[in-house]
């Protein structure tokens, strides 16, 4: 990344630093600075938008339940275009937000390589070279890279379709649908992952903040940049606690529930 | 309308011989039939159309050529292309009636995305219908011809209508009747067909046009606009295709490669959903204890019992 981009990320995360306030308390992370937050709900509006007019034109059979949404079918023609434009403006900042982060790593490869027990759950905790974002996390970023880079080539052919040829907007409705198709296939996937699938996350995006036990569960590596201590041991050592804190609640609630005294 | 057989008599008491007219069909394919070679240019058909759909006459352009504007417009369907051309060694003009071909295959109709937007009747007129028309313009990309054209302040597409509505009331296009030469036909497909197969021979045999022909492209099936050309075998030289297509992701991936996506967007929300229930939550660790539902139960039930 250039440096000029660089300084202007800089610059913009600390005025929405002054501007609005992340807490963090006891036994939490900073996870999301408020920069990040803005940016990410920005994208999402107006990616959801798009997707909503898009899908209305996409297809014959959500035409009549979507186009209402947006006045009428000319309306939500109109809308479309701009919604996009938005979205790709502010995903432009979000891109120079994450680029570092979201960096491919060796450790994304062998993260890939164990997606399966990944998804089963087979793991509770995260392997230890997991660092801010996983393998999946920075796939899903890519993709969305990817498919905005094709959503604005394809999409400005198809809005200056009068002065470019006739095939070559046909095969740019093609694209730009498959470059939908494609993020919306993430798009489920990332909603289902930040909310339902993973609690304590969905917090990040909105608090700006996740326990450490969050942490260390699910990006051991940034625990330990961050705090310095060791995930494992950390991990090992809540659990010892925790074993400690349930004993004496163990014992009164069964001698309230017989009487004896153990 | 739609049966136009239904009060065709079918059989007639104490009646000697057959039933008058038995068999008869009616044409319903209507067709115009435009025969440049004999178009002078005179641009009534032109007149004609703006008066008939009541547009407000556009500002024309020059440009070197006796052609009103360069291309026909949302409120201008109608236009004669002045194409120079040579034949030994002198000028000659191609005075081609540009306007909507109305497809049997209609290129604008696959691509539409808008229910109810381009319809097209069982005569084969294709019509836009503004009232739902969403101005996406990918009818325009979709047509061949160049013909859709959009109008900026109503966004909606406009295009020829082959007079719809004066031809649902028996009468021929207003360009038809407009015309003075004779070189504007109106008619069923069959008929029109049949007058441009002979014009052509007689331009072939009588005129020294060996390569007339009639324009009515196969790759869409045919149009209910037919053409009488000097040389069937180059059509650019009018400014036609001489192979129109569609688009094929007009027609396989929107009835095909779309509804999929589709199933599969909905099929996608269905496994997450499934996922959540099947394996459960993925929760900071270490989670707390699990409970030991065997005993704590029997551990209820005795302190129920208790008084």
């Amino acid at each position: 990344m250039s440096a000029t981009a660089k300084n202007l990320d800089e610059k913009a995360r600390g005025d929405f630093a002054r501007i609005g306030t992340t807490r963090v308390r006891r036994g939490e992370l900073l996870r999301h600075p408020v920069y990040t937050r803005f940016l990410h709900w920005s994208v999402a509006i107006f990616f959801i938008l798009s997707l909503l007019t898009g899908f209305a034109i996409y297809s014959p059979w959500l035409f009549r339940w979507i186009a209402p949404l947006f006045g009428s079918g000319p309306r939500t023609r109109l809308l479309h275009p701009w919604f996009g434009l938005v979205f790709e403006v502010f995903f432009f900042f979000q891109f120079l937000n994450w680029v570092t982060p979201m960096m491919w790593t060796d450790a994304d490869r062998r993260w890939m390589k164990k997606i399966r027990s990944y998804a089963t759950n087979k793991e509770p905790l995260e392997a230890e070279e997991v660092g801010f974002f996983n393998g999946g996390q920075k796939m899903y970023f890519w993709i969305i890279a990817l498919s905005g880079l094709l959503f604005l080539i394809t999409g400005l052919l198809m809005w200056f379709a009068h002065v470019v040829p006739r095939w070559v907007v046909a095969i740019s409705y093609l694209i730009h649908d498959l470059a939908a198709l494609l993020m919306l296939a993430g798009f489920i996937i990332h909603i289902y992952e930040g909310t339902a699938h993973q609690p304590g996350t969905f917090r990040s995006m909105t608090d700006g903040t996740v326990t450490e036990n969050w942490a260390w569960t699910h990006h051991p590596a940034w625990y330990r940049s961050v705090t310095g201590r060791n995930p494992r041991e950390a991990y090992e050592r809540e659990k010892r606690w925790q074993a400690e804190r349930e004993r004496p609640i163990a014992h009164w609630e069964r001698e309230q529930d017989t009487g004896e005294r153990p | 309308m739609s049966n136009p057989r239904t009060f065709q008599i079918q059989e007639i008491s104490a009646h000697p011989g057959p039933v008058p007219g038995q068999g008869t069909r009616r044409e319903e394919q209507v067709c115009k039939y435009i025969d440049v070679t004999t178009c002078i240019g005179c641009k009534a058909c032109e007149v004609a159309c703006v008066e008939w759909n009541e547009h407000p006459f556009r500002e024309t352009t020059f440009n070197d050529t006796y052609q009103t504007m360069p291309t026909t417009e949302w409120n201008y369907y109608n236009l004669i292309k002045f194409v120079e051309d040579e034949r030994d060694g002198n000028l000659m003009w191609l005075l081609r009636k540009d306007q909507c071909l109305h497809c049997e295959d209609p290129g604008c109709l696959r691509a539409c995305p808008a229910d109810g937007a381009i319809i097209k009747f069982e005569n084969g007129i294709v019509d836009f219908q503004q009232e739902n028309c969403i101005g996406c313009g990918y009818c325009i990309s979709g047509c061949p011809f160049d013909i859709p054209k959009f109008h900026p302040k109503t966004n909606k597409v406009y295009k020829c209508t082959l007079c719809s509505d004066r031809v649902g009331q028996g009468l021929e296009p207003a360009c038809v009747k407009a015309c003075p030469t004779g070189c504007l036909k109106f008619g069923t497909k069959t008929d029109m067909v049949q007058i441009a197969g002979l014009r052509s021979k007689q331009l072939r045999e009588e005129s020294g046009f060996a390569d007339a022909g009639v324009y009515d492209p196969p790759s869409i099936k045919g149009t209910h606009v037919i053409y009488v050309l000097h040389d069937i075998k180059r059509p650019e030289r009018y400014g036609l295709p001489a192979n129109p297509v569609i688009p094929p992701m007009y027609t396989y991936w929107k009835w095909v490669a779309k509804p999929i996506g589709l199933w599969m967007g909905l099929l996608g929300i269905g496994a997450v959903f499934f996922h959540r229930i099947f394996y459960g939550p993925k929760l900071p660790q270490p989670e707390g204890p699990e409970v030991e539902t065997g005993p704590r139960d029997e551990v209820e039930a005795a302190r129920k019992e208790r008084p």
